[in-house]
């Protein structure tokens, strides 16, 4: 009774201060580790502007602004082949790996079959495979193929994902299975099932999955490195890393081409970042 | 009724025999995948380790048997890139209770929470190759932002404090030796791996884990909450007996993720940032991997280290299943 009374105790005003305080002092925390997270990003793009003597100076500011810089960058090397391939890449493989992974994920969510999850549990312990174990094989069979140097050899190896198997599945297994009934007794056989019923149910996931898929082969580093021998072949990544190690005094146009890397990432996180904090949170549920 | 059970019966069975059918159907393109691309090269990169395969055939092609595996023990540098791995790893409590801490801050009904979350998130959309470069510059000793708005705070206070050379300098927070696992007190101080350790926090504490820890708060019952405050818990005590324990299978499910990314790390960073370097001591086992398989062409040691890895990293996730399943089960 005594300690009820005492916690009413406090004025209104007080409760109000303290409520204001807080979320005040919450607003500058959240500030200042917002100004640490976009500082690096600032500077890049000021010194994507700068002449190259005013980059090592501690001005922020360039004296004249060099839009040009970016021109420049096209001039030095084929930055707009570099565009194309990861580009190219990262949508025959996000393609690849939404159609392999919903099948996948259909027969697991929707389908009753003997071993169905021992199948599963074997794919998911296969996430812990760490990647160099297979990278090594998979050069030598490349080299067998003769798809090193190849889009084909860039794009199939990676076409393939039993995260996204796991992902859709996840998602599949939210929708109602007397939808699956109904259309039996209908008469649907199970690719009309699966492609006119449940495609269409999992758009979020899919969505969701091809976001994920396209940012991660856009940015793909260590397949490429090994697979790609010829320039125009390089994909951002690989382009970058040689225009870093061959101009890498020419930080001004370094920077320029790292923002124009980047800025296709911010926007399409920007766009569809519901689908994409949704399927993070999702993913880590335990299947 | 004997015609109608039968009949139902052979129904049921026939019926489940063609689920079985169409399932494999629609698994094949991606087991097909797997196998090629997943199951099968693990199984060859186990066999290749127990050979002396040399990709530039220099040498003769022999089985040898665990020599590899004998070699890697005796391999100085395997330990101390084993060493470095863990090293890097060390930023990993600090990224998660950084993430952590962020999400509380975020999970207060704030205005402008969809902008913040956005923006501590763009580090983890942009990381990659361009983000590397662009630290490199950052941290460059002589040019870089980081030294000169160090030295501009040190000369304004009259201090004399000498920047650190981040991505050029051997020294490090333990005092690690650079030839020989073992601690001097010469190598203590700020180093390339402090640096990557500092730019990993940076990228990690704002990405997938904040999200994650921000959908666990949200489902923590506000009602055990309120039930705790009215008996008299203050916060910390709210947060240490109701709070901390909802989140443990997310923890469990981020720690295990973060060993099991944390131990073949690293590579990105020594082959855009520091070549491994300086005298090697951001090299990580996959990039120790790389070298040997992709600059000497020797497979088979490479893939023997692979194996090893692949070894840490299940004993590791078994430790944590084993201790982490016991800490969930509230």
């Amino acid at each position: 009774m005594t300690t009820i009374e005492h916690i009413q105790k406090p004025s209104p005003a007080a409760v109000w201060w303290n409520r204001v305080g807080k979320i005040i002092a919450s607003h500058l925390v959240l500030t200042l580790i917002a100004f640490t997270t976009l500082a690096p990003f600032v500077w890049m793009v000021l010194a994507s502007f700068k002449p190259l003597e005013e980059v090592e100076q501690i001005n922020p500011l360039p004296s004249v602004w060099h839009p040009e810089n970016y021109a420049k960058v096209f001039e030095q090397i084929p930055f707009a082949r570099y565009y194309f391939n990861s580009v190219f890449i990262a949508a025959w493989v996000t393609f690849l790996q939404c159609l392999t992974s919903a099948m996948a994920a259909y027969a697991f969510a929707r389908l009753q079959w003997k071993g169905r999850d021992a199948v599963f549990r074997l794919y998911l312990a296969t996430l812990m495979i760490p990647g160099v174990v297979t990278m090594i094989p998979n050069y030598t069979l490349m080299v067998w193929l003769r798809l090193l140097d190849s889009y084909i050899g860039l794009i199939v190896p990676a076409a393939f994902s039993a995260f996204g198997t796991f992902l859709l599945r996840q998602f599949m297994l939210t929708i109602p299975p007397s939808l699956d009934e109904a259309a039996k007794i209908d008469g649907a056989t199970h690719w009309q099932i699966f492609w006119d019923i449940i495609m269409p149910l999992s758009r979020a996931g899919l969505i969701t999955l091809a976001i994920f898929t396209f940012m991660g082969n856009y940015g793909s580093f260590f397949w490429p490195l090994i697979l790609i021998k010829s320039e125009h072949l390089r994909t951002l990544p690989i382009g970058m890393l040689y225009f870093d190690t061959n101009y890498g005094r020419q930080t001004n146009l370094i920077m320029a081409a790292s923002v124009m890397n980047i800025i296709p990432l911010v926007i399409l996180f920007v766009v569809s970042q519901r689908f994409l904090v949704r399927g993070i949170q999702l993913g880590a549920v335990k299947g | 009724m004997q015609p109608q059970a039968g009949f139902l019966r052979m129904h049921k069975r026939s019926r489940s025999r063609d689920e079985r059918y169409v399932a494999w159907l629609f698994l094949l393109p991606n087991f097909l995948g797997f196998a090629v691309f997943t199951a099968g090269p693990v199984l060859f990169s186990l066999v290749v380790s127990f050979s002396n395969w040399n990709l530039q055939r220099t040498i003769p092609f022999q089985w040898t048997g665990i020599e590899n595996y004998f070699e890697l023990m005796r391999d100085q540098q395997f330990w101390l890139y084993f060493i470095n791995t863990l090293y890097l790893m060390l930023g990993m409590p600090i990224a998660i209770a950084g993430s952590l801490a962020l999400a509380i801050l975020l999970s207060q009904r704030l205005r402008g929470i969809v902008l913040y979350r956005t923006l501590f998130y763009l580090p983890s959309i942009t990381s990659g190759v361009a983000l590397m470069i662009l630290w490199k510059a950052l941290y460059n000793p002589d040019f870089g932002p980081i030294n000169a708005a160090i030295n501009a705070v040190s000369h304004a206070l009259g201090l004399d404090v000498k920047a650190p050379q981040w991505l050029l300098a051997t020294s490090n927070l333990l005092g690690l030796d650079v030839e020989q696992v073992r601690i001097t007190a010469r190598q203590f101080g700020l180093g390339a791996r402090d640096a990557l350790i500092i730019m990993g926090i940076w990228i990690a504490i704002g990405g997938n884990n904040m999200l994650l820890y921000l959908a666990a708060l949200t489902n923590v019952p506000q009602e055990l909450i309120e039930a705790a405050q009215l008996d008299g818990a203050g916060k910390w005590s709210v947060f240490r007996n109701v709070t901390w324990p909802q989140l443990a299978p997310t923890t469990f499910f981020i720690v295990v993720m973060s060993f099991i990314g944390g131990l073949q790390g690293g590579f990105e960073q020594a082959r855009v940032m520091t070549a491994g370097g300086p005298a090697g001591t951001t090299t990580t086992l996959t990039y120790y991997i790389y070298t040997k398989a992709f600059e000497e062409f020797q497979i088979g040691y490479a893939s023997a280290i692979s194996w090893i890895l692949f070894a840490i990293i299940f004993v590791v996730t078994l430790v944590n299943w084993k201790f982490g399943a016991k800490e969930v089960s509230y």
